[in-house]
């Protein structure tokens, strides 16, 4: 197989002196949807944020397409940026534009489209989501749901090659949720498009993600890395069974 | 590299062949040239079979060419997992979205939606007015209900933080009015009277004034900035489910610390300035002492209360109206600053009102 389009090597995350996990290192495949699991708290996101160069990693590095993130700057940094898009937990959509300024702006920074041709591509990115009818309203017209999905749009709207997503599927209903899975398998089947998601929704974990990294903050790394089914059925890890059958956890259950 | 050609057929329809990769960089080459070679013609076939890569950007071309010629269009040649992507758009219905297209709204409308809103805006601040009264009053009525662990730590930043700045200010302004009113008076032989002119106006006007002003600036900002942000958050009505009232909890602790900290900020400006002042002075050769003594000499007691008053009443209304604006945020970023800017300006215009006001019940009253 080709080289890894995201290695992984020996990172280290965290805020200041305080190691969030350390030691991590994966790969991700072109074309592969890889779910990043973990209990809330244990740096999920801000694992997603240091693979996206908002953060620097404390040690080891993010290879995006070959390329370290961290180290780039000026135009080769705007080149590994143009590879990839993100959502945000919150959404992140501008509030001042309507959804679909908002999915207009980075093909107006990005590329030489005719503005026909940048109005058509986000009114298409827009109705992929399955928000075609909201297009000219602004964020805060809209419910938590649509916002995920409008940022969905404005996130592909460049076709990049990567997509990490931050909880997509959080707060919407399973009937959008599993459109939304459909459309991710759909662009990662059509287009080659690797996706990397945060998330916690179990039924799209098994639905679309061909493996899943599980983080701990215990041990301060992967406690797990496979396919989903694999690990719900082989893995000797109590944690990964116990995540993976939705049970309590026995030790530290609310009490 | 993304190519086309075109090819009539015998029917007088036309066949168009796409080659190459149809990704941002290639449409945007192809779109204009594509659509000049077929403006008016009317294409039945896009062939496809020799595009390597489609992305967004070669979807939205093959179906705009769809839609501009929709009926009886065939795509052949596509990959069949981007064909699929293809058909889910139709180009039928596409675009219709009532909601982005400009209404337009007749003038007797407008006027009445404008008078509506403004109307709405006033009963809302008369209504706020009344809720932040009543709830101010029971407060000081059971001064043990108060938040004063809140107070005192809004009272903190809003005034002891302010120090440095109040002090440089009015420093300054002591300053400069000594040093301009000087040169003039020196003419005449008058400047020994600088002392008086500087007591008495920074007594009286500036120093509540300039304070206030910078106290709107720096804390009624603050306040609506972060009112407005729990309102966003839907903080606000995290409270109101809790059973707090967040006029009580979050404007009573507000209205007093901006109650308490203006006038000792106003002292403290008034103290400072004079001093300011004196420093002026010195360069005149007036000495210190001859200064003070002037400066005592005209200005009154009652000078220095009269602008106690007006600094009490400034504080009550930067605060308040810096919780009211905070409150009536709308939703997003971009209110949230509509709303410190809001804040700002209502204050500093209440200000300035007021203090016309107090001159004219100060002249009425012969204080």
């Amino acid at each position: 197989m080709a080289t890894p389009i995201i290695q992984v090597e020996n990172l280290r995350i965290g805020y200041g002196i305080h190691v969030l996990l350390d030691n991590l290192s994966f790969d991700v495949e072109q074309g592969e949807i890889l779910a990043i699991l973990g209990g809330s708290g244990c740096g999920k996101s801000t694992l997603m944020k240091n693979m996206i160069g908002l953060y620097t990693p404390l040690a080891g590095r993010v290879l995006i397409d070959g390329e370290d993130i961290a180290q780039a700057d000026g135009r080769q940094r705007r080149a590994i940026l143009r590879k990839f898009g993100v959502t945000y937990q919150m959404g992140a959509l501008f509030g001042s534009m309507s959804l679909l300024e908002n999915v207009r702006l980075p093909l107006e920074a990005h590329t030489d489209l005719p503005t026909e041709a940048i109005d058509l591509i986000a009114r298409m990115k827009l109705q992929m989501v399955g928000l075609a009818q909201a297009a000219g309203k602004i964020p805060a017209e809209l419910s938590g749901g649509m916002q995920k999905r409008a940022a969905i749009a404005r996130a592909m709207a460049l076709d990049p090659k990567i997509l990490f997503l931050d909880e997509p599927s959080a707060g919407l209903d399973p009937i959008t949720s599993a459109g939304l899975d459909q459309l991710i398998a759909t662009l990662a089947r059509t287009l080659g498009m690797t996706f990397v998601i945060v998330t916690h929704e179990l039924a799209s974990i098994f639905a679309i993600a061909d493996r899943v990294v599980m983080l701990d903050n215990q041990s301060k790394g992967i406690i797990a890395f496979g396919e989903p089914a694999q690990l719900r059925d082989q893995s000797d890890h109590p944690w990964v069974r116990q995540f993976f059958n939705r049970e309590p956890s026995s030790a530290d259950a609310f009490k | 590299m993304t190519t086309f050609t075109t090819h009539p057929s015998a029917d007088g329809h036309y066949t168009i062949t796409l080659s190459g990769r149809l990704d941002a960089t290639g449409v945007a080459a192809l779109w204009e040239p594509v659509h000049a070679a077929l403006s008016g013609e009317r294409i039945t076939v896009i062939d496809a079979s020799q595009v390597d890569y489609c992305d967004g950007a070669g979807l939205a071309l093959l179906f705009d060419l769809k839609r501009q010629n929709h009926r009886g269009i065939t795509v052949t040649g596509l990959a069949p997992d981007v064909a699929a992507l293809l058909a889910q758009f139709d180009p039928a219905g596409f675009g219709k979205d009532t909601a982005d297209a400009p209404t337009r709204v007749p003038l007797v409308t407008a006027i009445g939606r404008s008078v509506h809103s403004y109307a709405e805006h006033v009963t809302a601040q008369i209504e706020f007015l009344g809720a932040a009264t009543a709830a101010l009053g029971s407060a000081l009525r059971h001064p043990a209900s108060i938040r004063w662990k809140d107070a005192l730590l809004i009272a903190e930043r809003a005034g002891v933080d302010a120090l440095p700045i109040v002090a440089l200010i009015a420093f300054l302004m002591g300053l400069i009015i000594a040093f301009q009113s000087a040169i003039p008076l020196r003419q005449y032989g008058g400047e020994v009277f600088v002392g008086d002119l500087v007591g008495l106006s920074m007594l009286r006007e500036l120093g509540p004034l300039m304070t206030a002003i910078l106290i709107a600036g720096r804390s009624g900002a603050a306040f609506a900035a972060e009112l407005g942000t729990m309102k966003v958050n839907e903080e606000i009505n995290a409270l109101t489910t809790m059973g707090f009232d967040p006029i009580r909890f979050l404007v009573v602790t507000r209205v007093l610390a901006g109650l308490i900290v203006t006038p000792l900020l106003t002292i403290f400006a008034d103290l400072i300035g004079i001093l300011g002042g004196a420093l002026t002075m010195l360069t005149f050769s007036i000495p210190t002492r001859t200064y003070f003594t002037h400066v005592g000499a005209f200005a009154d007691t009652a000078d220095f209360l009269g602008g106690l008053a007006k600094s009490v009443v400034f504080g009550i209304l930067i605060a308040g109206i810096g919780c009211l604006k905070g409150l009536q945020t709308a939703s997003g970023a971009a209110a949230v600053g509509q709303a410190t800017t809001r804040a700002v300006v209502a204050a500093i215009i209440m200000i300035v009102v007021v203090d016309g006001l107090f001159a004219l019940i100060y002249f009425i009253l012969d204080v």
